[in-house]
């Protein structure tokens, strides 16, 4: 087990720059993902990490040393591979054993080690198949095994689980988790769904066009994102963005969004953006649980507006509502006795206490 | 498809006479659908192949003047005759030989090959295709020249470095080992094709998740290239085997057996026995003579193909 660090590594392919600098320090037992878009280089670096692609520039150090130049067979990393990448010609066990018999270790040791893993795995009863005999959630288990028996310093997951159906997604999720709470090795994870992201890991890193946006726990990047594109990557349904600008009306600070609709700004959020200049272009961002039914009795900061809606989604435990505020498509959460119906007028509470303010221009977060 | 053409077809049916169903009902079904899809192919089969086949036999059969059934005596006749055990021997022995440095030099250059990446790969493949395009009949005679021990670019290179004149076609060790040369040149490009196709077929992350495992490159092509090609080498030898054992134009144009009948093949010698001295049966039963030999051969190679069928 060791930990890991990325110092300004980039990659570049003839004339594109898959990675463009990246720093990150990973401690020993952390289990971080890398999320993002595809293309944002997400795969390029745990693939560099994992020494299948040559770094341009940079270092990557694994338990403290530099293996820019280090080959794969030599970092002592295991990778568990989207399509699984098992050997079609070999059984569970040697799939599993593959590893540790090229390093020559003895019999009776890789013998209990796979026995270990594939009880850790529950895949005891499959450990004499071949792998075209396995289901895709089994065949994720064996990838998982090949990977535990080798006991390396760290685990490289690349997009596992993208090729298995939802519900067994949800299952192994909890599976690798599960995993990772019993062997502790140091884990990077790369993934597109940001679900995942948030259930899996210890610190996500936010990745967009080869650059880190945000690194911080699933917390953090859900209620202090830094950018427009992690605040709008992290969550579903994505927070929304609405045109703003700021106002001074009889001394308050309040926020305009169209000519009819402005709200007063919670003490708070007031003090906070009460430096901005008044013409800036601005975006309110508010997620959609943030958006509900109006009630009798609002909250301090929480406002209430009018409005007809497009279409409604009942999601059962909830109603999804999608409304228009002067061209801008907002999505909001209802309860799902709330009355809401296609193309019915609704009036809906906006809970201020949890908004975002974001510079359009720059798409940070003020 | 098939299957929406029956269907539209029994569609029809149901408004039609009921006297004609049984005949209809026949047409319709898949299987009789089948059968007379691949009838032409059946029909070609059997005049080009299967008659033929056992025309042989029944050649084989008669006296040397093809007036009297003889039974197995031309067999027994053959049995006692040095040459055909010197014939079977270098059968053997050419097939085996070429075949295996066939599917070696193919292994190595589909390696090399497949590592030339894109457009500049295309050049190369096509390029190395040329010795298997070029009709066998002509590119050996060109070699026929090159052999020549007077007049030859082979002999002239060699003399700059003392070696020679070598007798090319004139000695027994160098007569086979040109025919040998010159159907390995000609068959390797066909196991160079195969091979680089079942390369292409081994998916990257198996050799990425070998590198990880601490595969170097050897082990890489040992425990993953191989199995993974196994299937592939299997049908390709079988294929060649057969071929090259029944190989006639590059020794009949190149020595045509000689030395003293020391690079005769079945095919070759069959043809001497038969048509040049006029014992045709006799020559027909030198034919039949590959038949188990290759049947043998055929089912130890392909033992276990069906079964490894799809493991991927």
């Amino acid at each position: 087990m060791a930990d890991v660090a990325l110092r300004k590594v980039v990659k570049r392919y003839d004339d594109v720059e898959a990675v463009r600098g990246i720093d990150l320090d990973i401690s020993d037992h952390e289990f971080i993902v890398l999320v993002g878009p595809s293309g944002c280089g997400k795969s390029t670096t745990l693939r560099m990490i994992a020494g299948l692609e040559d770094i341009t520039d940079g270092d990557i150090m694994i338990g403290g040393d530099v293996v820019n130049d280090v080959p794969p067979k030599d970092r002592d990393i295991a990778m568990v591979f989207q399509n699984y990448a098992l050997y079609p010609h070999m059984t569970v066990a040697e799939n599993m054993s593959f590893g540790l018999r090229l390093k020559h270790y003895p019999k009776a040791e890789i013998k209990a080690r796979v026995t270990e893993a594939a009880r850790l795995l529950d895949i005891t009863d499959l450990i004499d198949r071949k792998p075209k005999q396995l289901s895709g959630g089994q065949r994720q288990r064996v990838a998982m095994g090949r990977a535990i028996v080798r006991n390396p310093k760290v685990f490289l997951f690349d997009e596992p689980l993208s090729n298995l159906d939802a519900k067994l997604r949800v299952q192994m999720r909890i599976e690798i988790k599960k995993v990772h709470q019993k062997v502790r090795t140091t884990t990077v994870y790369v993934t597109h769904d940001q679900v995942e992201a948030m259930t899996l890991a210890d610190r996500v890193v936010v990745m967009n066009k080869g650059r880190i946006e945000q690194i911080g726990t699933p917390n953090e990047l859900y209620h202090k994102p830094a950018t427009r594109f992690v605040a709008g990557f992290i969550g579903s349904p994505a927070m929304n963005f609405i045109p703003c600008r700021l106002e001074d009306f009889g001394g308050a600070l309040q926020i305009r969004l169209t000519d009819r609709i402005a709200f007063a700004l919670p003490p708070a959020r007031a003090a906070r953006y009460n430096a901005l200049p008044r013409s800036e272009k601005l975006l309110l961002g508010i997620r959609p649980e943030h958006l509900t039914e109006s009630h009798a009795h609002l909250g301090p900061g929480v406002e209430s507006f009018d409005t007809v809606l497009d279409v409604t989604e009942p999601m059962g435990m909830e109603t999804l509502v999608y409304f228009g505020l002067e061209g801008t498509p907002v999505c909001g959460r209802v309860d799902p006795n709330a009355g809401a119906a296609d193309g019915a007028p609704m009036r809906l509470a906006m809970d201020l206490n949890n908004m975002h303010l974001l510079n359009e221009a720059t798409g940070a977060v003020l | 498809m098939a299957d929406v053409v029956v269907e539209q077809g029994r569609l029809a049916r149901t408004a039609s006479p009921r006297k004609r169903a049984s005949l209809r009902n026949a047409m319709g079904r898949k299987s009789t659908v089948a059968f007379f899809l691949t009838l032409p192919l059946i029909l070609l089969i059997a005049l080009l192949v299967l008659y033929p086949a056992f025309y042989s036999v029944y050649l084989a059969t008669l006296n040397k003047a093809m007036t009297k059934f003889v039974g197995l005596s031309n067999f027994t006749f053959l049995f006692k005759r040095e040459t055909f055990w010197m014939v079977v021997r270098q059968s053997c022995i050419f097939a085996i030989t070429a075949v295996v440095f066939k599917a070696l030099i193919g292994f190595i250059v589909a390696h090399f090959v497949h590592n030339i990446p894109g457009k500049k790969q295309r050049k190369w493949r096509g390029m190395l295709l040329v010795p298997w395009v070029i009709p066998p009949a002509m590119s050996t005679l060109a070699w026929l020249w090159l052999f020549d021990p007077s007049y030859s670019a082979f002999n002239y290179t060699l003399s700059f470095f003392g070696v020679g004149p070598i007798p090319w076609l004139g000695d027994t060790f160098w007569a086979r080992f040109s025919v040998i040369l010159v159907n390995v040149w000609y068959g390797a490009p066909f196991f160079l094709i195969m091979y680089l196709a079942a390369l292409k077929s081994v998916p990257d992350q198996l050799y990425e998740a070998a590198a990880i495992d601490g595969a170097n490159w050897w082990q890489k092509i040992w425990h993953i290239t191989l199995p993974m090609m196994r299937n592939i080498i299997a049908i390709t030898t079988l294929f060649s085997l057969i071929v090259t054992f029944a190989n006639f134009d590059i020794v009949r144009i190149l020595t045509s057996g000689g030395p003293l009948d020391r690079t005769h093949l079945f095919a070759t010698w069959a043809f001497q026995v038969g048509i040049q001295s006029s014992d045709i049966p006799l020559g027909a039963c030198v034919s039949l003579f590959m038949v188990p030999i290759l049947a043998v051969a055929a089912v130890f190679i392909l033992r276990d193909v069906n079964k490894r069928g799809n493991e991927a």
